[in-house]
């Protein structure tokens, strides 16, 4: 009894008064999302393990859906369309470059924006900064990048199009994406809570995503004087530093489009944590 | 704050916007059609504003809560009664911050661990072992203190076999015993709990109890929702009664369940005032076989044959039997020139203690309409134990609403 005791003073020292009112924002959020890293690390484990549960293939679905879709890009862009590659890299590789990020980007939506609904039961039975639902869900989906960046490397040594020193800053760039898809995902999250009708929504974004995005192209295939605009798609920033670490500097990043969506993606993250945080308090009564 | 109150409530309230469906809805295409027309442009309108969607063609303001003012000392255990929708449930989930209060504000001090159900969070393709260490973080416990009681934990639940086996392939006892062994090592400084002991086995029960009791000596607040009076009884020291959403009494445990049973008496009293069939009086008598004595008066039906039936439910919804007279192919019960009374006796032996709702009906045996329909709310049956004994059976036990009569002869 003691030694729980004394354990417990160590984590918590002191009581403090919790103040429980309406719309009163919680002064201590941020120390007490930290004092709850272990229920994040619990659920995000709990994803990753289910994940791939009762399924004969298993984690070897983490391969066939982007190797499959980059043999179709392949095709599509880079055989019957003609498209340039970046610089000399070949085609699959310079595909699959782009798929990694844009997969990771997409699955974190996905999974993030459903999370609080999937989650409901736990939302409506304890208490927890809610913050912790989607970002732990985000999780699985590095774990799928992971088993994909496998895959990619051994694509590159086969087609021999091996990466240089610039792949040192690839760590950054997956960081880049994690946040470019939280921004939106939580956003996306909050609102499913209230209108179910954004669990049609999502899957559509995805798919109209992909094909926006420089996935399955080289974004040197834009026009020049689009690139501005076109870099407002903060994924448009992710790929091509993906494809610049990893095609070893076949690629170049395109500066002010990239800077843009640097921004872009800071502007959803504080939009997206504002709306979380607004509307939290609220989700238990919602389901 | 002094410094032995640990919890607070000022004026608090909690608000819920509820619809429903307009009472004179018709069914015409024109009208489902204009109607859903409405509903999609409030949608719409609500969405724009940011508000939620609540199905339904009217909408109504609902309080669940108003108005609920206490204060709680460090150590007290203290039990809420109340009826169902009183806002007992409502009440727990703002003081665990699951939802905020619409208005006034509560002051809390030390850690809350809050236990509204058992097993949240149970993933059922997981192990035991896994969901232990799932279900424990969710409840606020550390890895390290999950590990240090986790042999304990395992021990209490009594599926040690079936660590490394999906919960999925768990019944639902065994599901019920990993879960609740979880959540009873909990070492919170206050400790919230909702209705969480009616499960299990009688003996499971017992052990759950013990555990409560030991909780509750330890010096920790304890928040405790409960049906079962018995429990209320032995575990808590104080009382908070609510009603419609306020709180109606507080005090030691023993004066708020009188409060309680007053206030169960008089709303059956009210709700029969408003039916012209209605309750002169209603005796539980536990001499010899227990009895429930219920005279009847505003009798007001036309002379014919009828059925008279008395339908005895428990609290959980459970049918537990039915009475009758004239049913079950006798010829019915003639009723000419009556007076408006009339007396039933329903039987209740081996009847479990409980809380039971007993629903009378005069039926037409010709036409099989319900004539006249009485319902009397929330009887609290709790009959001695029998001769020699120390206990009478407690349907919260789970064993059932019937004393089985059993009989025993010793042989040489």
């Amino acid at each position: 009894m003691t030694e729980q005791n004394t354990n417990e003073e160590k984590r918590d020292p002191g009581p403090r008064t919790l103040i429980l009112e309406s719309g009163l924002t919680e002064k201590n959020y941020w120390s007490d999302l930290w004092a709850y890293r272990e229920l994040f690390a619990i659920l995000a484990w709990r994803d990753v393990a289910v994940q791939y549960k009762q399924t004969v293939i298993g984690v070897a679905w983490a391969v066939i859906r982007p190797l499959l879709t980059m043999i179709i890009f392949t095709v599509v862009f880079g055989t019957l369309a003609k498209l340039p590659s970046e610089g000399t890299s070949p085609y699959p590789v310079m595909v699959m470059a782009g798929m990694l990020p844009w997969f990771l980007f997409s699955t974190i939506l996905s999974q993030a924006a459903n999370s609080l609904v999937t989650n409901s039961n736990l939302i409506g039975k304890v208490y927890f900064p809610r913050l912790i639902v989607p970002t732990a869900s985000s999780i699985v989906a590095l774990v799928d990048f992971a088993v994909t960046f496998v895959l990619l490397l051994g694509l590159m040594v086969i087609l021999g199009a091996l990466p240089s020193w610039q792949i040192l800053l690839l760590p950054f760039f997956v960081l880049l994406a994690v946040l470019a898809a939280l921004g939106p995902a939580l956003i996306l999250a909050s609102l499913n809570v209230r209108y179910r009708d954004f669990r049609f929504i999502v899957p559509f974004i995805v798919q109209f995503g992909m094909y926006v995005s420089p996935v399955g192209f080289a974004s040197s295939v834009v026009p020049e004087n689009l690139r501005l605009i076109y870099s407002i798609n903060p994924v448009v920033g992710v790929i091509d530093g993906f494809r610049w670490c990893l095609l070893g500097g076949q690629a170049d990043i395109y500066l002010p489009g990239f800077a843009l969506s640097l921004l872009v993606v800071a502007f959803f993250l504080w939009l997206g944590i504002r709306t979380f945080r607004a509307t939290e308090k609220t989700f238990a009564d919602l389901f | 704050m002094t410094s032995d109150i640990v919890i607070r409530a000022e004026g608090l309230g909690k608000k819920y916007i509820i619809g429903h469906q307009s009472a004179d809805r018709s069914n015409t295409f024109r009208d489902v059609i204009t109607q859903n027309v409405k509903n999609f442009v409030r949608g719409a309108r609500d969405m724009a504003q940011g508000k939620a969607i609540i199905a339904g063609d009217e909408l109504e303001e609902f309080w669940a809560l108003k108005n609920v003012d206490f204060e709680i000392k460090r150590g007290e255990v203290v039990g809420i009664i109340g009826r169902n929708g009183a806002g007992k449930s409502t009440l727990l989930k703002v003081l665990s911050r699951i939802t905020e209060p619409s208005e006034g504000r509560v002051e809390i001090k030390g850690r809350v661990a809050s236990l509204l159900e058992v097993g949240t969070g149970f993933h059922p393709e997981l192990s035991g072992r896994e969901n232990v260490y799932l279900n424990g973080a969710i409840l606020g416990m550390t890895r390290a203190e999950i590990n240090r009681k986790f042999d304990e934990i395992v021990d209490f639940s009594g599926v040690e076999k079936f660590l490394d086996t999906p919960v999925k392939r768990y019944s639902s006892g065994m599901y019920v015993r990993l879960a609740f062994a979880v959540a009873a090592h909990l070492e919170p400084e206050i400790l919230i709990v909702d209705e969480v002991l009616a499960v299990g086995d009688a003996e499971f029960q017992k052990k759950c109890l013990g555990k409560m009791q030991d909780v509750a000596g330890q010096g920790r607040t304890v928040l405790f929702v409960s049906h079962n009076m018995g429990a209320i009884k032995s575990l808590c020291r104080t009382g908070i009664l609510m009603k419609n959403g306020t709180v109606a009494h507080t005090g030691e445990t023993q004066d708020t369940l009188d409060a309680y049973s007053r206030q169960l008496a008089r709303s059956s009293e009210q709700a029969n005032q408003r039916s012209s069939l209605h309750v002169e009086r209603l005796v539980l008598d536990f001499n010899e076989v227990p009895k429930m004595k219920i005279q009847l008066a505003g009798l007001a039906v036309p002379s014919g044959t009828y059925e008279v039936r008395t339908f005895l439910t428990a609290v959980s919804g459970t049918a537990v039997g039915i009475g009758s007279v004239g049913g079950f192919g006798s010829k019915g019960l003639e009723i000419q020139n009556t007076q408006g009374k009339m007396s039933l006796s329903l039987e209740l032996p081996n009847l479990a203690r409980d809380i039971y709702l007993v629903t009378i009906e005069l039926v037409d045996v010709k036409t099989h309409k319900v004539v006249s329909r009485l319902n009397l709310d929330e009887i609290d049956f709790a009959p001695p134990p029998l001769a020699g004994e120390n206990h009478s059976l407690d349907a919260s036990w789970g064993l059932g609403f019937n004393r089985l009569p059993l009989s025993l002869e010793m042989r040489d």
